[in-house]
């Protein structure tokens, strides 16, 4: 927090007995005031109810179920294979992972063994997705302080991403493209060589993006130190990913429980120390050119050729014995997991989707907001990099 | 914070001197070859299976009649209309189409003011993208409907150990292999619709896969008791239109109907058929212990009403127990579907020949209706030069006797005319007794068609090769060579067409291709007739007829309200159309005995 205008505690609403505070509506000191569902500066749809005192945000209650779609409900009427195509909507900016999740699921349950070449491309298409995410984000960050233009550069490359995933899968945004038992297709012709004019885009972008957001006095001005998720605060509410990472600790799925190919590459994951909007910005900036970097080691280091489907049975039947289990993965948000229970029949009994947005947006925001200039709000929820359609699931 | 961070942040100027990265006209932009863009489909591959439909997870497809596609056997008639309104692009459809007809093209943007335009039946309803060479197409390897096209293995005799005997060839699915093989089922119908008795085939397939025999046995009951039999050597006219064909084997539907009637044992059989209604007082005769006859005895017994089956032979079972040699059908299964006949109340008396034994008169005064199903028992001669004489037999008189434990005289060398499954049972029951009697099989095979166009199964004209017989194709017999009192083989020409111009039996040979078979026995194996000489000379003038057949109406009721007929007699030889006969007519019988009762 900046210390140039300190806030006149005098003005803050008491206490009640019971903790909550003694806002009075009436009394005319406070303002009741809906940031969203559909404010610009918020990654999709949620809302938050601040009280505000003067430009100082007193209370915040967060409100979700705009986007409320059932899918955990609608995926326990549908048969395993027809909860393939459902599952990415629950994630519309990083579609892949809800993907590769259930599917991981599903061939764990049934003794699948999912072909080599499938984990490489699988792997490859999460990284893909990754760093569309980022692109995502950033643009939003940006945004969220009055720098359109970074929009503008991300969404140039984010563009060119989806072109890989349009000629790799056959779609731009719902990929539908990793499903149990492996992937749909192999790699197209020259797909390597494009790729890495992609990549070379992406690392130009992200040069300038770094001369113009990170190097710029007024970015700096409003971030640092803005918005800290204190340490300790990390466990208790669950806090995973980037979040986590520009807090100092070195979380990252990839790396404590390595799947797929991941403990074939090489990488550290990015942390950063101060554990403000800017660290974080920052570490997810570092991570895209992991990304990058990780993209180029699959493609140099995987198969030439090989199955990318393992044998299923017919699927308009397919049933799997009782079980259950939990898949995760580090999507570009923190852990991304599905909790999948079966009953030996055709249909899954539950599934849970545990998406790092639910424990960022609901809880920790309530806490991070108090305090903080109604200007600041916007950029503070983009901070956490959460997206509402995950929530809701 | 530098001086650097106020200075940094003005190098976006440097974009204004690039070019503009946007694309000027997305509209027409090519999208990439696999992308998964509008359907299509080719309507003339298509076989309205409808798997698209049942995958589809947001009921996107309906499955829609379609003007100028006719239902016929194989197809529907049916074609996906897919809502536009309600796709998801996911291409399961396009994953599971049993034909590869559906397909996705790689068009990008359908612009459209009108909003019913938006379902549509692709292929049929005409759209800018039915001709677009790229798209998303089903690769290869990409398989959801079973890890395998081919059929599961059915395990059976090898050929020399199943010449030396009359045991049963075809050993029967185990609980493991019926699964796989019933998980290939995609459940599309086209084989109900295509069985003449309409069993419902895929229901208890499914029932195989879940376990669930005793359902499976519920299921084959309410349209065949005859599956045992069916289940061994039905013509199985639904693994010619199965779905599963089109990229690689039929589902082996007849097997796994024998796997289910395996699997569960005589009691439990009985227990699952139940028990008849109330009797009715109504009594039914039937004459004739065959499919048809049975069946119609099995319906109408369920019903409560009477009935009392009359058989000139010795045994029940009409041509499969008489026609069809041992190791195709063994004796002991036409039991055990006969038994569960008897076990719901039908009265079978063997050895009564009506006619001679009792009148079709004292028939027709002490029941409420006479059904008459006798089969097809005489054999068709050839009428060659010689074929009158003893040496020369008809197929169907030497299976009957060979199953009734006769000695036919079984020859050294025998010649059989014919290309259907008769002449192939009377082949091989010929190189069986021939082996065991001489030790050699010495049997020639001649038919008149050419062997892709031959009437028998595949499987048997294989089986036959195997089993040491000789084929022939496309030799038409001309003369059975006599000397000295004896026959000593058959001459033959080469046929040179079987139809004429307008399709109707009239052979042409080429007389410059003539060969010889030896053989002391000549065998005719060309079709068989009803032997109707117990209606009477009286009856048989008062009974229309058509074509040499009783004219029966849908029902199969002849122009006598009091009699009925069915089966081969009125509808040709195949025990699964006399089963489907059986339940027409008693249907029938079953409203005529009963009208104006009440239920």
């Amino acid at each position: 927090m900046l210390d140039i205008f300190p806030p006149d505690r005098t003005q803050y609403p008491a206490k009640k007995a019971d903790g909550t505070l003694d806002i009075d509506l009436t009394s005319g000191k406070y303002l009741k005031l809906w940031q969203g569902p559909n404010h610009p500066g918020i990654t999709g749809n949620m809302s938050v109810e601040l009280t505000v005192c003067g430009d100082e945000v007193v209370e915040g209650k967060t409100h979700v179920g705009y986007l409320h779609r059932g899918f955990e409900k609608l995926m326990e009427r549908r048969t395993f294979i027809q909860v393939f195509p459902i599952v990415c909507r629950v994630c519309v900016p990083e579609p892949d992972f809800n993907e590769y999740c259930y599917a991981a699921c599903v061939e764990e349950l049934a003794g699948i063994e999912v072909p080599e070449m499938a984990k490489w491309i699988r792997a490859m298409i999460l990284e893909m997705g990754r760093i569309n995410s980022y692109m995502m984000y950033l643009g939003g960050q940006a945004g969220a302080l009055g720098q359109g233009v970074i929009g503008q550069w991300t969404t140039y490359v984010r563009d060119l991403m989806l072109d890989r995933f349009e000629e790799l899968t056959g779609a731009r945004i719902y990929h539908m493209f990793i499903l149990p038992g492996g992937v749909r297709d192999t790699l197209p012709d020259g797909f390597a060589g494009r790729m890495e004019e992609t990549l070379c885009e992406v690392e130009k972008t992200l040069k300038d993006v770094y001369d113009v957001m990170f190097c710029n006095a007024v970015f700096k001005k409003r971030t640092v130190g803005m918005g800290v998720i204190d340490p300790s605060w990390l466990e208790p509410y669950g806090v995973t990913g980037p979040n986590a990472r520009a807090a100092g600790v070195a979380k990252d799925v990839r790396k404590d429980s390595p799947y797929l190919i991941y403990d074939q590459l090489d990488f550290e994951p990015v942390t950063g120390q101060n554990s403000d909007i800017y660290t974080r910005a920052d570490v997810r900036r570092r991570d895209v050119w992991v990304s990058v970097d990780l993209i180029r080691q699959i493609l140099a280091k995987m198969p030439k050729s090989g199955a990318v489907m393992a044998p299923l049975p017919n699927v308009l039947h397919w049933q799997i014995p009782r079980g259950e289990t939990y898949v995760r993965g580090e999507c570009s948000r923190g852990e991304y997991g599905y909790y999948l229970v079966t009953d030996g029949s055709g249909y899954p009994r539950r599934i849970n989707v545990r998406g790092p947005s639910y424990t960022h947006a609901m809880a920790l925001l309530e806490r991070m907001i108090v305090g903080c200039n109604i200007s600041d709000v916007a950029a503070l929820m983009v901070s956490l990099h959460t997206y509402p359609p995950e929530i809701e699931r | 914070m530098s001086f650097k961070d106020v200075l940094s942040p003005f190098t976006a100027w440097k974009h204004l001197f690039h070019d503009p990265v946007s694309i000027r006209n997305p509209i027409g932009r090519a999208a990439a070859p696999r992308y998964r863009g509008f359907h299509q489909n080719d309507i003339e591959k298509c076989i309205g299976c409808g798997t698209c439909e049942t995958i589809c997870q947001n009921g996107a497809i309906d499955m829609v009649p379609v003007e100028g596609i006719q239902t016929k056997q194989g197809d529907s008639g049916l074609r996906p209309r897919i809502d536009y309104g309600r796709c998801c692009w996911c291409a399961l459809c396009v994953d599971v189409c049993m034909t590869k007809s559906l397909n996705m093209s790689n068009i990008y943007t359908w612009v459209e003011s009108d909003g019913d335009a938006f379902r549509f039946i692709p292929g049929v309803d005409k759209k800018p993208w039915d001709d677009a060479a790229h798209g998303y197409r089903r690769p290869d390897d990409h398989q959801l409907t079973g890890p395998t096209r081919l059929r599961e293995h059915m395990p059976e005799m090898e050929p020399e150990e199943r010449i030396g005997s009359f045991a049963e060839i075809v050993h029967g699915y185990n609980v493991e292999a019926a699964k796989l093989e019933a998980d290939r089922c995609v459940s599309c119908g086209l084989c109900v619709a295509t069985c003449p008795t309409h069993m419902a085939i895929p229901q208890y397939i499914k029932a195989i896969r879940d376990g669930d025999y005793d359902l499976g046995v519920a299921l084959l009951y309410e349209t065949n008791p005859f599956s045992s039999i069916c289940g061994r050597v039905c013509t199985r006219k639904c693994e010619s239109t199965c779905a599963a064909r089109h990229e690689g084997d039929a589902i082996a539907i007849r097997w796994l109907k024998r796997h289910i009637m395996d699997q569960v044992s005589d009691e439990q059989i009985k227990k699952v058929v139940g028990q008849p209604a109330a009797p009715t007082g109504r009594k039914v005769a039937i004459v004739g212990a065959g499919p048809a006859g049975l069946t119609a005895a099995f319906d109408l017994a369920k019903k409560g009403h009477q009935v009392v089956v009359y058989e000139a032979l010795d045994k029940p079972g009409g041509m499969t127990r008489f026609g069809i040699p041992e190791y195709r059908l063994p004796y002991d299964v036409i039991d055990r579907d006969v038994d569960v006949i008897r076990s719901v109340g039908v009265d079978i008396r063997c050895n009564v020949r009506i006619g001679q034994d009792i009148t079709l008169e004292r028939l027709k005064s002490d029941f409420d209706a006479v059904l008459i199903a006798l089969g097809l028992q005489d054999g068709r001669g050839t009428r060659i030069p010689g074929s009158d004489q003893p040496m020369v037999r008809k197929a169907v008189d030497l299976l009957r006797r060979v199953t009734a434990g006769e000695d036919i005289g079984t020859p050294r060398q025998a010649v059989v005319i014919g290309g259907g499954n008769v002449a192939m049972d009377i082949a091989r029951t010929l190189a069986r007794l021939q082996k065991k009697q001489y030790g050699e099989v010495k049997v020639i095979l001649t038919a008149l068609e050419d062997l892709p166009h031959f009437l028998a199964d595949a499987d048997e004209i294989k089986e036959s090769g195997e089993e040491g017989i000789i084929i022939l194709d496309s030799r038409g017999p001309q003369q059975v060579v006599i000397e000295n009192g004896q026959v000593t083989g058959l001459k033959t020409w080469k046929v040179k067409a079987i139809f004429d111009e307008q399709g109707r039996f009239a052979p042409t040979y080429d007389e410059t291709d003539e060969q010889f078979h030896p053989g002391t026995m000549v065998v005719e194996a060309i079709g068989q007739m009803a032997d109707t000489s117990l209606l009477g000379d009286a009856l048989t003038e008062q009974l229309a007829w058509q074509r040499g057949r009783l004219q029966v109406d849908a029902g199969g009721r002849t122009s006598e309200a009091w009699l009925w007929s069915a089966g081969d007699m009125v509808r040709g030889p195949d025990v699964v159309s006399a089963v489907a006969d059986g339940h027409r007519v008693a249907a029938s019988i079953h409203a005529a005995i009963t009208q104006g009762v009440q239920q």
